[in-house]
């Protein structure tokens, strides 16, 4: 517990998932106090999601891939908790950063309560905020026993409960794979996998493959995984309706042709009480954005050290491009060795990060080619009904987007949203942004959010309070194990788990409201 | 390239002041094509808190015209269907003192008020909470305003573009004027559009906070600049604040020439549920980057006048820049100095208010009726021709704006009195 501050520099980490935990550990080995903060309970993330203790899993490794890599970061965050270059700080909500006066100023409402908020200032910051799960709208995919991909996925991982008795897991993208893989290990029967992108597609891009033939294995091991479980694979099929009374019974699959029209007469019913739907990833902004860091995109732009274009703040993994675990383990390293390199007034040498750089060219390529093959079908807004509710946390069907385009001169997301409240309610449109972009034929564009958490305006007008010394952390200390400073490994994994919750269950609003347009713009 | 659309007048602008100058130009028989580079309401429109109000303004010709806009504000909500759909509530607006000497600059202010045609009713302190059941305890007193009243400006803005289109006027969005046509005698006769021209040969400019640079296309000066203001945005709540509940002896130190930021609590709730906390006005040039002291210091002014709203969560924030002009009054009506152009645009934080009164004097200019107000206090050439030291560079207009600007609450005001504004 010797040299705690001893006059070095500091390093702040929004996120402990894989991006996080593996700067936080590069730096913490090259001489930086690193305070990491994180919503969740404990360190990992969403792809490193751990049951809860009182659950008393005996085999939480059974959910997960990289389980011996989750175990070297356990270790060394323990280790560097123990000799005080890391103070952990979870059940933190970040709701805002700034600048001041040359450092960083993160603040956070702990605990449950969220009433109380503590400043953590630092010489640098690190943004490993991560990604949320895009989810679009189809008629019935508001029933109960519609769940996100990630939010089943989280359910296996988190709570080890398992969903539903008879699933389909639809949409598209890398999360798919693991997620049908997951329920079926659980003892669901998986009825379809429906992807509205065809897997085939992706051979186009073999030079994308000849850098990463891991990605090739992995595919191979999902499909033997799947046959294994019987479960039919659709390709360039979407669902295009869930039905159920009181809650899901069924889904209606449809085929579609090389134009993403649904193909007249395919359409076949599917009998299931679990629907988990998702679209792919949208990279976590706000923070970013508030700073005023450039975007590229729908990302975080940021340089070959993973810097943004705002001094002192950098950025890894999924904010800055969605591209799963391995990716987000590269980024992260290269980001811990440029900040600790930066905050001793040093120029990292490349050379010090070849090995990740490399890793992380490859899979950027790799996503880049998934992106493009899981792109939306160009016509997937036309399944949308007009009664479809769009935006659930306000309410807004379909028909009012189109209204809002049609007859009101709604030209963006913004004015969609400030004539239909579409994107005003609790999830300040994370849901239903890509969505209600879709319908109103406009591009999808990270919305501003200048607080990333809904914060009392008690808390707000206060002077922040000092975050608790490091000794003061609430966190026992793991034992200190093996494998200081991991280096990201090379398994890959395809994807980094969402922090969705099931969309069945209708996002938390207050009782007390009335429909209504209102005011917000970003 | 297509022909080219001919009409009698094109509305450059589709926020709410040329939503209004559209429409009351198109009931007057002519024939309007609307145009925009953005979507309707994509500026400081949309940006707004929507008050129609006449309790901020002392005597002068922008109470009168205030004055005149919400006698036509109520007529258009009498339409079938409108105050609906634009959320138009007559609610009023609370002035309240925290101290005996605000309380009597208040009242002295609304004396004033009343000659000029005002409703301005005295609140004492024990009746304060009859009316707003939460605000802070303690306050000496304070003035209602029945007159006052507040839309949802998106909605607003889009409903009478909405009524205009159905009454025949056309409208253009995603279409950047690019050039002001003129003919060889210099008067105007259209504008250019990447997507075509527009020939009339009327020109409104309903630029707002941009109307500087649109003059400039039709080659005059127009010195237009923005004011940066923030709203914040609390989660939903039922019916809790009644009014537009406003300090009035918020600070003598606003009515300082400073260009810093200055912040006062203005707060309201909404048709839809949050309550809107306002105002900030800071002279930034166009930075929309979020700051967390204005955040903050809106937040203290609020639960000072507030207190439950201490636990209550912020869920947004937004940002839009007021369009003011030197002397902070608006420019309404013909340029002189180029025939066929006419300005709408520099409300400042009174736009959406304003705009139905603008709409209408400006719709009499057009067809050749004498307007019902006198426009001399708005003409556009009451500026100099040129911008002190060349050509303004609105980007880089810092803290201290242009030379000679005062603030609004400067001399010619009562010193304690702040004004809230419908934009943040």
């Amino acid at each position: 517990m010797t040299d705690r501050t001893g006059g070095r520099p500091h390093l702040a980490v929004v996120g402990a998932g894989p991006a996080g935990l593996t700067a936080a550990l590069a730096a913490a080995a090259r001489g930086v106090r690193v305070t990491l903060v994180d919503s969740a309970r404990e360190p990992g993330g969403q792809f490193y999601r751990q049951p809860a203790a009182a659950l008393g899993a005996r085999r939480p490794e059974a959910l997960h891939h990289q389980w011996r890599t989750w175990e070297r970061l356990r270790d060394g965050l323990a280790r560097h908790i123990a000799s005080g270059a890391v103070t952990l700080l979870t059940d933190h909500h970040v709701w805002s950063v700034e600048r001041e006066s040359g450092s960083a100023v993160v603040h956070a409402l702990l605990g449950p309560a969220q009433e109380e908020s503590v400043a953590v200032r630092a010489d640098a910051l690190l943004l490993a905020t991560g990604g949320h799960e895009r989810v679009l709208p189809f008629p019935g995919w508001t029933l109960p026993g519609v769940l996100s991909a990630g939010g089943a996925q989280a359910m296996l991982k988190g709570g080890l409960v398992l969903p539903g008795r008879t699933a389909v897991v639809a949409g598209t993208g890398p999360l798919l794979l693991p997620v049908a893989a997951g329920l079926a290990a659980a003892g669901a029967r998986v009825a379809a996998l429906v992807e509205w992108a065809d897997p085939r597609d992706l051979l186009r891009h073999v030079r994308v493959f000849a850098a990463r033939p891991a990605k090739l294995v992995e595919g191979a091991r999902y499909a033997a995984e799947l046959a294994r479980h019987r479960i039919a694979v659709r390709p360039r099929h979407t669902v295009v309706a869930a039905h159920g009374s009181r809650h899901l019974e069924a889904v209606t699959v449809a085929a579609l042709d090389r134009d993403g029209r649904v193909r007249p007469g395919t359409e076949r019913r599917v009998a299931c009480d679990t629907l988990a739907v998702g679209h792919g990833m949208l990279p976590h902004t706000d923070l970013a954005e508030a700073l005023g860091c450039r975007l590229d995109g729908v990302a975080v732009a940021v340089d070959d050290e993973q810097r943004t274009d705002v001094p002192g703040v950098w950025a890894a993994g999924e904010a800055t491009g969605i591209g799963g675990a391995a990716l987000a383990l590269a980024e992260g390293r290269i980001a811990g060795l440029s900040v600790a390199a930066r905050l001793h007034a040093r120029t990292p040498d490349p050379r010090s990060y070849a090995a990740p750089a490399r890793e992380r060219a490859a899979l950027r390529a790799f996503f880049a080619a998934v992106d493009s093959v899981c792109a939306p079908p160009a016509r997937w807004a036309e399944q949308v009904t007009d009664d479809t509710v769009v935006c659930r946390c306000e309410e807004v069907p379909a028909a009012a987007v189109r209204e809002a385009v049609g007859e009101l001169g709604a030209g963006d997301v913004r004015t969609v949203k400030l004539l239909t409240r579409a994107g005003m309610g609790w999830c300040q449109g994370r849901m239903c942004g890509p969505a209600v972009a879709g319908l109103a034929g406009c591009p999808e564009a990270a919305p501003r959010r200048p607080f990333a958490h809904p914060v009392p305006l008690g808390v707000l007008a206060r002077d922040p309070a000092p975050a608790p010394p490091s000794d003061l952390a609430p966190h026992p200390a793991p034992d200190p194990a093996s494998a200081p400073d991991p280096a990201p490994p090379s398994d890959p994994a395809p994807h980094s788990g969402p922090a969705s919750a099931p969309v069945s269950d209708r996002a938390p609003r207050p009782t007390r409201h009335s429909p209504s347009t209102g005011w917000e713009s970003p | 390239m297509t022909k080219p659309l001919t009409c009698d007048v094109v509305v450059v602008g589709a926020g709410m002041v040329g939503a209004a100058s559209a429409l009351y130009a198109v009931r007057a028989g002519l024939r309007v094509v609307l145009v925009d580079r953005g979507p309707v309401a994509g500026g400081t429109t949309g940006a707004g808190e929507g008050n129609l109000l006449v309790s901020d303004k002392e005597p002068g010709p922008e109470l009168d015209l205030a004055l005149f806009s919400a006698r036509l504000w109520d007529g258009i909500a009498a339409e079938p269907g409108v105050a609906r759909a634009v959320e138009y509530e007559r609610k009023g607006g609370l002035v309240v003192a925290s101290d005996p000497r605000g309380l009597t600059a208040l009242e002295g202010f609304a004396e004033g008020q009343r000659a000029a045609g005002v409703a301005a009713a005295p609140v004492a302190a024990g009746d304060l909470h009859e009316l707003e059941p939460h605000l802070a305890r303690g306050l000496a007193g304070g003035v209602l305003y029945p007159q006052d009243a507040q839309v949802m400006p998106t909605l607003a803005a889009a409903h009478l573009v909405r009524l205009a289109r159905l009454a025949g006027a056309s409208l253009l969005t995603g279409s950047t004027v690019t050039g002001v046509l003129r003919t060889a005698s210099g008067s105007v006769r259209g504008v250019r559009t990447p997507r075509g021209d527009v020939h009339a040969p009327a020109v409104v400019n309903a630029a707002g906070t941009w109307g500087g640079e649109l003059a400039a296309l039709a080659g005059v000066f127009l010195p237009v600049l923005p004011r940066r203001g923030f709203v914040l945005v609390t989660e939903p709540l039922p019916p809790t604040v009644r009014h537009k509940v406003y300090a009035a002896d918020y600070v003598a130190d606003v009515a300082s020439d400073s260009a810093a930021l200055q912040t006062s609590p203005v707060v309201e709730g909404t048709a839809g549920g949050p309550v809107l906390i306002g105002a900030s006005r800071e002279r930034v040039g166009f930075d929309r980057s979020f700051s967390l002291p204005v955040a903050r210091a809106l937040a203290a002014g609020a639960t000072r006048l507030f207190p439950f709203l201490e636990g209550v969560r912020a869920m947004r924030a937004y940002l839009g820049f007021r369009p003011y002009l030197p002397d902070h009054l608006p420019v309404i009506g013909p340029d002189p100095r180029v025939p066929g152009l006419l300005h709408a645009c520099g409300h400042e934080g009174a736009g959406i208010g304003l705009a139905t009164g603008t709409g209408h004097l400006l719709a009499q200019v057009l067809i050749g009726r004498a307007p019902d107000l006198d426009l001399a206090p708005f003409r556009p050439d009451r500026f100099p021709d040129s911008p002190p030291g060349g050509s303004p560079d609105r980007s880089a207009e810092g803290p201290a704006g242009l030379p000679g600007e005062r603030l609004r609450e400067s001399p010619g005001r009562p010193g304690e009195f702040h004004r809230p504004e419908d934009t943040p």
